[in-house]
C-alpha cells in the first residue's frame, strides 16, 4: 500500500537507532534548576514568587500576561534563590527563577484530581491554560489558545502528530509506546473540547511498533491511526493536515480555515495531566543523543535542568562536541553552551563532533533547482533568497517568502551550499518590519 | 506625417514649464540620489529648492563647495552646513575581540545579528560582514582582513546611509574637524569589557580626569565631547586600554586608509 504524504520534502539519515529502543528513564534532580519565565510564544510571563521563598512542585512562579501567554510553575520543591537573567536556549540572557530543590520533591496541595466527565469544554480550556500546556513539538505556541477557535471556523478533524520527522529523536516515539494509555486520555479530551467529527493519529511508518500499539488499544475507539510515509517535514503542521486530509491551508491562513486543529501527541499526554491530576506541565521527555554522547538516552526531564546536568547523566562527552543542538538537527536552537536550562519545547539534546558538522564554502547558485523540488511549500528558495540578500523587499514577499516553514529542506539540498533559509528569514524579517513601519 | 505634426504641436502646446534654475541645480547636485537632504534625490531636492522649500545647504555630499553653487543658482545667501563624518567606534577586529560562536552564515551584519544576538561576544562592538561597505555610495567603507569596519574621514561625505543599516548602532555622524575618537560601542562593565576584548572602554574615567572638558563618562563608556574637543589628544597616550584614537595619526590597525595631516608619512 502506498502511503500518504505531501509533495515535496527530503530523505535525511534519520539516525533513531541511537534511541528508538531504549526506555524512558527519570532523569535525577541537580542542585540548581533554572526555570525561564520565557519559554513558550507569546508574551513572558511574570515572576509572582520572592527570593528566599518557599516553592512547592507545581507551583505558579511566573503568571501569564494576556492571551497568548502561560504560566510557569515551580519544577520541584525547594528554596527560589534568584530571580535573575540568566543564558537561555534563545542564545541571549532572560529573565529566569533559579530554584535550589529541598529534596523533598513534593507536590503543592492545591492540586486537585477531577473526573474529566464533570467538566464543560471551557473548563477543560482553563485547565490547560493553568497547567501551563503549550505545543512540545518544538514551536511551544500555548495550547488553550489553539484549543479556543473562533465559533465560525468549527474543526472538523482533529489531527494528532506522532509523526517525528526530525532525525534523531525519539521521545514522541517512547512516549507513544511507554504512555499511551495518557496520550490517548488526551486524545479523548481534546476531542471533547473541539467537537471533532475525525480523529487522527499520524505516525511515520518508521515506528511499526507503536502505529501496531495505537492501532490495537483503539480498535473501539472512533480513532484512527494513520501510518505515514518517511519523509521530512511530514510533521510539518501543513504537511501533515495535507497528507492526512488532502486539504492545502491557505497562504497566510491557519490550520482552522480548512478546519483541522492539529496537536503534538506530547500534548495530548500533558493536557491528560493537566485536567485529570491538575498537574502543570513540569517535565517532558527529551531525547539525549547524538555522536558525541557517551550513553544516548530518552530522559524524562524537568524544566529548567542545565543541559551540563543532562550530560552528566547520560555517561558525559566522547570529545568535545563540534555543535549542540537543542531540539533536531533541521530545526533546533544550536546552543553557545551547556549552561542553559531545558524548555518546555525541547524535545532532544543532540551532540555532534566536529567532523559531522557540514561545512563547505558557499558557492554560486547552478540553477539547478533541487531546493525548488525539496520545498514543501512549493515556493522558490532559490529566488526568494536571491531577493532577500539583495533587500528588495517587495520581491520577497511578491514570491511568497511569508509562507516558508523554515524547515531547512532546501538548505539541506543546496550542492553550492548556499544558506538559503538563513536568507529567506532574513528576508522575512525585512518583510515584517517594512509592514510595522506602514502601520507607525 | 498628419500624427507627427499633431505630436509636433502637442509637444509645444502641452509642454510642461520647468524652471531653469531647477535643471542648473540638478546639473550640479551630484546626482547619487542618496537621500540624505530629506528629499526623493537630487532632482526631488532639486524641485524643493527652487520652491523654497529647502536651503541649500542640505546635501552633506556635496560640501562646502556645492552650497555657494547653489545658492549662485538661486540668488539667495547660504551659509555651509558643518561638514561631518562617520565614523564606526569600535577597533575590536576578530584578533582582539573575542567571538561567542563560529559563524559560518550569510555575509551580512544584520542576518549575524538575528541569529542569538550576532557572533561577537561585545554586545555594540563592529560585527564587520560589511554591510555598511555595500549600502555606502561613495566606495568611503573597508573592511579589515580582521574583520573590521573602517570609514575613510576624506571619501565620506556624511550622507549617512550606513548608519541605517548598522544594526549595532556603532557608526556616529561627528564634526569633520574632530579626528579624535574613543573607540568603543559597550555599555557593560570594566571588568566584562576585558574579558572579551582587548581595546575596548572600560570605563576608568582617566582620560576625563586628564582632559575634564573634553570627555564624558556615562554608563561605563567614555565618550568626546565633540564641541570642547580641543585638548581631547591629550588623554590618547594615558588610556590603559589604547582605546582612544586620533584619525590625524592614524587609522585603525589594519586599515589601508591614511591620514591626511600626517607629516611623517609624507617625509617617508
Amino acid at each position: 500500500m502506498k502511503l500518504r504524504t505531501f509533495k515535496g520534502g527530503i530523505h535525511p539519515p534519520d539516525n533513531k537507532h541511537w534511541t528508538s529502543h531504549k526506555a524512558i528513564e527519570d532523569c535525577p534532580l541537580p542542585d540548581e534548576l533554572v526555570v525561564p519565565l520565557s519559554q513558550h510564544i507569546g508574551a513572558p510571563s511574570v515572576a509572582c514568587v520572592e527570593v528566599g521563598q518557599h516553592v512547592a512542585k507545581g507551583q505558579e512562579i511566573g503568571s501569564a500576561k494576556g492571551f497568548v501567554s502561560v504560566p510557569v510553575h515551580a519544577s520541584t520543591s525547594g528554596e527560589v534563590v534568584a530571580i535573575e537573567n540568566r543564558p537561555h536556549p534563545f542564545g541571549t540572557s532572560l529573565p529566569a527563577v533559579v530554584i535550589k530543590p529541598d529534596g523533598e520533591d513534593s507536590w503543592s496541595s492545591n492540586l486537585q484530581f477531577t473526573d474529566p466527565g464533570s467538566l464543560t469544554s471551557d473548563e477543560v480550556i482553563e485547565k490547560v491554560r493553568q497547567a501551563g500546556v503549550v505545543g512540545m513539538g518544538g514551536a511551544a505556541f500555548p495550547a488553550h489558545v489553539k484549543m479556543s477557535p473562533p465559533p465560525e471556523k468549527p474543526i472538523r478533524t482533529l489531527l494528532f502528530n506522532g509523526v517525528e520527522c526530525e532525525p534523531y529523536l525519539t521521545s514522541d516515539h517512547r512516549m507513544m509506546l511507554e504512555e499511551s494509555e495518557r496520550v490517548l486520555q488526551g486524545v479523548a479530551l481534546l476531542q471533547y473540547v473541539y467537537g471533532a467529527e475525525r480523529v487522527v493519529i499520524g505516525i511515520e511508518a518508521n515506528k511499526p511498533d507503536a502505529i501496531a500499539l495505537l492501532k490495537k488499544q483503539c480498535a473501539d475507539a472512533p480513532v484512527e491511526i494513520l501510518p505515514l510515509a518517511v519523509k521530512y517535514p511530514q510533521g510539518a503542521e501543513k504537511q501533515l493536515i495535507a497528507a492526512a486530509t488532502g486539504r492545502e491551508v491557505p497562504s497566510g491562513g491557519l490550520p482552522m480555515d480548512v478546519g483541522v486543529a492539529v496537536h503534538n501527541v506530547s500534548t495530548a499526554a500533558a493536557v491528560t495531566d493537566a485536567v485529570m491530576l491538575g498537574r502543570p506541565l513540569i517535565e517532558r521527555v527529551c531525547t539525549v543523543t547524538g555522536p558525541a554522547i557517551r550513553e544516548p538516552k530518552n530522559l524524562r526531564v524537568r524544566i529548567g535542568m542545565p543541559l551540563s546536568h543532562l550530560v552528566e547523566v547520560c555517561g558525559g562527552l566522547v570529545e568535545e562536541p563540534g555543535k549542540i543542538i537543542l531540539g533536531g538537527p533541521m530545526m533546533g536552537f544550536t546552543q553557545l553552551g551547556f549552561d542553559v536550562p531545558v524548555i518546555r519545547g525541547s524535545s532532544g539534546l543532540l551532540l555532534l563532533r566536529e567532523e559531522d558538522i557540514a561545512k563547505s564554502p558557499e558557492g554560486p547558485c547552478i540553477r539547478c533547482a533541487r531546493c525548488v523540488q525539496a520545498c514543501p511549500m512549493n515556493l522558490l528558495p532559490t529566488t526568494i533568497a536571491a531577493y532577500a540578500r539583495r533587500d528588495l523587499v517587495v520581491e520577497t514577499e511578491e514570491y511568497c517568502a511569508m509562507d516558508c516553514i523554515e524547515c531547512g529542506s532546501c538548505s539541506y539540498v543546496c550542492p553550492a551550499s548556499i544558506p538559503l533559509v538563513q536568507s529567506i528569514r532574513h528576508g522575512k524579517a525585512a518583510v515584517l518590519a517594512k509592514k510595522r513601519n506602514a502601520l507607525l | 506625417m498628419v500624427a507627427a505634426i499633431a505630436l509636433g504641436i502637442a509637444a509645444k502646446k502641452f509642454a510642461v514649464e520647468v524652471d531653469p534654475r531647477e535643471l542648473a541645480a540638478m546639473e550640479v547636485l551630484p546626482g547619487i540620489n542618496c537621500g540624505a537632504c530629506g528629499f526623493p534625490g537630487c532632482a526631488g531636492y532639486s524641485k524643493a529648492l527652487v520652491t523654497g522649500k529647502a536651503e541649500p545647504n542640505l546635501c552633506p555630499p556635496g560640501g562646502a563647495e556645492l552650497v555657494t553653487k547653489l545658492a549662485r543658482i538661486l540668488g539667495v545667501e547660504a551659509t555651509a552646513m558643518a561638514r561631518q563624518t562617520a565614523v564606526v567606534l569600535c577597533q575590536g577586529d576578530n584578533r582582539k575581540a573575542q567571538l561567542r560562536f563560529r559563524y559560518l552564515g550569510l555575509e551580512d551584519c544584520n542576518a549575524a545579528q538575528r541569529i542569538a544576538g550576532g557572533p561577537k561576544a561585545c554586545p555594540g562592538g563592529c560585527i564587520g560582514l560589511a554591510s555598511c561597505q555595500r549600502a555606502c555610495p561613495f566606495d568611503a567603507i573597508e573592511i579589515t582582513a580582521d574583520g573590521l569596519a573602517v570609514i575613510s574621514r576624506e571619501k565620506c561625505t556624511g550622507c549617512r546611509k550606513c548608519l541605517a543599516v548598522c544594526p549595532r548602532d556603532v557608526i556616529r555622524m561627528t564634526p569633520y574637524e574632530s579626528s579624535v575618537h574613543v573607540m568603543c560601542n559597550s555599555h557593560d562593565k570594566g571588568a566584562v569589557v576585558r574579558k572579551y576584548c582587548q581595546v575596548g572602554c572600560i570605563g576608568c574615567h582617566i582620560c576625563h580626569k586628564t582632559v575634564p572638558d573634553a570627555y564624558k563618562v556615562e554608563d561605563f563608556l567614555a565618550t568626546v565631547v565633540y564641541e570642547q574637543d580641543a585638548q581631547a589628544f591629550e588623554a590618547i597616550a594615558k588610556c590603559p586600554t589604547k582605546c582612544i584614537r586620533d584619525f590625524n595619526e592614524a587609522y585603525p590597525e589594519g586599515s589601508t586608509f591614511l591620514p591626511i595631516n600626517n607629516d611623517k608619512s609624507d617625509a617617508a
